[in-house]
C-alpha cells in the first residue's frame, strides 16, 4: 500500500481549498484513491487557511487535519515570514524524504530550518508561482493553479490530462462547495469574458509550471519521495 | 435484552404504497427501497458530504424541510433549498431558531408530511426539548445531526458529545462513518422510522467536517428513482386532518393531573416508545446488513467504535499490522437501538477492547461497558475533544502503550 499526504498552507482567498479539491479530483480520475478536505474553521482573506489532500493506492479512511505530511505546499511567503500557519514551524510533522514547495521569489528558510530539513532529507523547492500566474494566467488568482502544476510536475501524483478534466468539472459546470467558495468562483469567472478563456489560461499556467518543476525535480539527486 | 435478529438475504417488507411505480412531477419513479438499493445500478461520484445529503434528499420524496444556519450543516441546508427551487420538495421554511425549526417540523409531520431537517452542536441542544416531544407524538421526522463541539469556549469543530444527549430522547440514533453511509442511512432511515410498528423520529448523525466537508467517492442510486411517499394513514396514532383536529391533542389532558392514572399512562407510553425502538431492529438489520460490522473479531485486541473514529481506527489497524500487532474491528452503526447482543457476541474472545471517541466524556465506552461481561477489558480511549483531529498514529501508539503496560 502506498500513500502520499499533501498539506497546503496558504492565506484566505488564495484557493488553497480549491487546489486540494482539484488534486483529489484529478487523482480520482487517474484511478487512484483520494480524499480532500479543508481545515475546519472560519476563514477570511489573508488569514491562515489550510487544506489537505490524501492520495493512495488503496481506499483511504484517514481524514481531518494532516499532522504527518509527505508534501507541504506553501502558497504565500507570509505563511513563513509572519507565521500565518496552524503549525509552528510551518513544516511541523514533515516526514522523512518529504518535499516542500514554497511560492516565493527568494529563499525564506533560516539556517536552523535548513539544518532540520536536511537531517530529514526533505527537498525544498522555491518556486515563483505568483509570477507565473501573473504572466500566463494574467491574474495572481491563478497562483493556486501554478502550485498544483508544480506539485504534479515534481511528484507525478496526478497527470496533466486528469488535471484538465478536474478543471473542466470544477469550473465548467455549476459547483457549490460553500457560499464563500461559490462567490470566489464567480469573482474569477467575471475576470474573463468567457469561461473557456478562464479554463485555458488556468491550464496553460498549470502546464508551464509542471514543465518547470519537472526540470527542477530531475536535477535533485537526493529525491526519495514516496510515489503512488 | 433483545435477541439478535438473523435475517440473512431477507429484505425489509416491500412498499405497498398506492403510488408505487408512478412518476412524480420531476419524472422520478416511486420505487420500493429494496429495488432502489439492491436492483438498481449505482454510479460512483466524487462529492462532499453536504452534496451527498442533497443527493439523498433529491431521491427521498420529502414533503417539508426546515432550515436554520449553523456550522457545519449550513451548506447542506442551503443545498436542499436549491432542491426546493427545482421543485423536488413541497415546502421549505427558514426557522427563527433551532427550537422553532423543530416545532415547525412537528407541525408539518402532524399534518402528514415526510419531514427532514438538519442541525448541529449547540443547535441540537437548543432544539432538545422537541426531540422527546417528537418521539412521544410518534412523528417519524428525520434530522441529520452533523456533530460539532457544544461547550464553551466556542468550537465549530467536530465533537460527538451532542449524540450522548440524544440517547434517551426516544429517537432512533444512527451514526454514519462516511459520506457513503450518510447517503444510504438518509434514504433507509426514512423507511425504517416510518414503519407502523416503529414510527418514531430518527437522528442520522455524522461527524461534522470529517464527513460534511470532505470530498470522497460515493456510489449513488439512480437519480430517476425515488422513495415511495410517506403514508400518514399507516401511523399508529391518528394523523391530524379535518376529522381529527389538532386541538384534541391537548384538550383536558388527563396526564396533567397528579394521580396514579397519569403516572401509569406516562410510564407505559415511554415504555412503548422504547419498545418501538427495539422493534426497529427487524427492519434495520436487513437494510443496513446488521447493526454492526465486524472485521477479525476473533482477535484478542479489538477496537469498537462508531463514526469517523472507525475510519481513523481502520488506518491505525493497518499501521499496527505492519508492526505485527493484530487488531480486530467492530463498527457500531446504530446507537439506538443499541446492538447489545451483537456486541456481546463480537467481543466474546477479546482481552482488550479499545473505544476511541471524538468527545471528552467517553459515552460510547460507557454504553459498551454496561453491555458486556468482564468490562474491565474496556479501555476508555483514546479521546480527542473540541474538534481536534485524531491521527491514526495516535490511536496506534495508545494501543501499543496500553498493551505494553498490561504486559503484552
Amino acid at each position: 500500500m502506498s500513500r502520499m499526504n499533501i498539506r497546503i498552507s496558504g492565506l484566505g482567498g488564495q484557493g488553497a481549498v480549491t487546489a486540494a479539491h482539484l488534486l483529489a479530483m484529478a487523482a480520482n480520475r487517474d484511478g487512484k484513491f483520494s480524499i480532500s478536505n479543508p481545515f475546519f474553521g472560519a476563514e477570511k482573506r489573508m488569514a491562515p487557511a489550510e487544506s489537505y489532500c490524501r492520495v493512495g493506492s488503496e481506499r483511504i479512511y484517514d481524514r481531518g487535519e494532516l499532522v504527518y505530511p509527505d508534501v507541504i505546499m506553501v502558497f504565500h511567503p507570509q505563511v513563513i515570514t509572519m507565521q500565518k500557519s496552524y503549525t509552528a514551524p510551518f513544516y511541523s510533522g514533515i516526514q522523512e524524504n518529504g518535499l516542500i514547495i514554497i511560492n516565493t521569489p527568494s529563499d525564506l528558510l533560516t539556517e536552523e530550518d535548513r539544518k532540520r530539513l536536511e537531517d530529514l532529507n526533505v527537498n525544498v523547492f522555491n518556486h515563483d508561482a505568483t509570477k507565473l500566474a501573473l504572466e500566463i494566467g494574467k491574474t495572481e488568482l491563478s497562483t493556486n493553479m501554478a502550485m498544483i502544476g508544480a506539485c504534479a510536475g515534481v511528484t507525478k501524483i496526478v497527470s496533466l490530462k486528469a488535471l484538465e478534466g478536474a478543471l473542466q468539472e470544477r469550473f465548467g459546470k455549476k459547483f457549490v462547495a460553500s457560499g464563500g467558495t461559490a462567490s470566489l468562483d464567480e469573482a474569477i469567472k467575471k475576470k474573463y469574458k468567457k469561461k473557456n478563456d478562464l479554463l485555458k489560461a488556468n491550464m496553460d499556467c498549470i502546464t508551464e509550471s509542471y514543465t518547470l518543476s519537472e526540470g527542477w525535480a530531475e536535477k535533485q539527486e537526493n529525491m526519495k519521495l514516496v510515489s503512488v | 435484552m433483545n435477541k439478535s435478529v438473523e435475517l440473512k438475504n431477507k429484505r425489509i417488507i416491500a412498499s405497498q404504497h398506492v403510488k408505487l411505480g408512478q412518476k412524480n412531477r420531476k419524472g422520478q419513479t416511486y420505487t420500493d427501497v429494496n429495488d432502489i438499493f439492491y436492483k438498481a445500478e449505482s454510479t460512483p461520484s466524487f462529492l462532499t458530504g453536504s452534496e451527498v445529503i442533497k443527493e439523498a434528499i433529491r431521491r427521498a420524496s420529502v414533503g417539508s424541510m426546515v432550515a436554520y444556519p449553523i456550522t457545519p450543516q449550513s451548506e447542506a441546508a442551503a443545498l436542499i433549498g436549491e432542491l426546493f427551487a427545482e421543485d423536488y420538495l413541497d415546502e421549505y421554511f427558514r426557522g427563527e431558531s433551532e427550537f422553532a425549526v423543530m416545532g415547525q417540523c412537528a407541525g408539518a409531520a402532524f399534518g402528514g408530511h415526510r419531514v427532514y431537517t438538519t442541525t448541529a452542536g449547540p443547535g441540537t441542544l437548543r432544539a432538545m426539548e422537541n426531540f422527546p416531544m417528537w418521539a412521544g407524538s410518534r412523528l417519524p421526522i428525520q434530522v441529520c445531526v452533523t456533530c460539532r463541539g457544544i461547550n464553551s469556549p466556542l468550537s465549530i469543530q467536530p465533537d460527538t458529545m451532542e449524540m450522548h444527549y440524544l440517547l434517551e430522547t426516544g429517537m432512533l440514533v444512527w451514526h454514519a462513518e462516511t459520506a457513503q453511509d450518510l447517503f444510504d442511512y438518509t434514504l433507509k432511515g426514512f423507511i425504517v422510522a416510518e414503519q407502523p410498528d416503529v414510527h418514531v423520529p430518527i437522528a442520522i448523525c455524522c461527524d461534522g467536517f470529517f464527513v460534511t466537508h470532505t470530498k470522497d467517492t460515493v456510489n449513488m442510486t439512480p437519480e430517476d428513482l425515488c422513495l415511495t411517499p410517506y403514508d400518514p394513514y399507516k401511523a399508529p396514532v391518528p394523523c391530524l386532518d379535518m376529522e381529527t383536529a389538532p386541538i384534541r391533542m391537548m384538550r383536558d389532558p388527563f396526564v396533567m393531573k397528579s394521580n396514579y392514572i397519569n403516572y401509569s399512562t406516562h410510564a407505559s407510553w415511554q415504555q412503548e416508545i422504547k419498545a418501538a425502538i427495539e422493534r426497529s431492529r427487524k427492519h434495520t438489520v436487513p437494510l443496513l446488513d446488521g447493526l454492526i460490522d465486524e472485521e477479525n473479531t476473533d482477535r484478542e485486541v479489538l477496537v469498537v467504535t462508531s463514526g469517523t473514529a472507525v475510519s481513523q481506527s481502520r488506518e491505525a489497524i493497518r499501521l499496527l499490522e505492519q508492526e505485527g500487532i493484530k487488531v480486530g474491528l467492530v463498527k457500531i452503526k446504530t446507537i439506538r437501538p443499541f446492538p447489545f447482543e451483537e456486541i456481546k457476541r463480537a467481543t466474546k474472545n477479546a482481552k482488550h477492547i479499545f473505544v476511541p471517541e471524538f468527545n471528552v466524556g467517553g459515552w460510547l465506552a460507557r454504553e459498551i461497558k454496561s453491555t458486556i461481561q468482564n468490562n474491565e477489558r474496556v479501555y476508555v480511549g483514546p479521546h480527542v475533544a473540541g474538534g481536534m483531529t485524531m491521527p491514526s498514529e495516535v490511536i496506534a501508539l495508545e494501543i501499543k502503550n496500553h498493551l505494553k503496560a498490561s504486559g503484552q
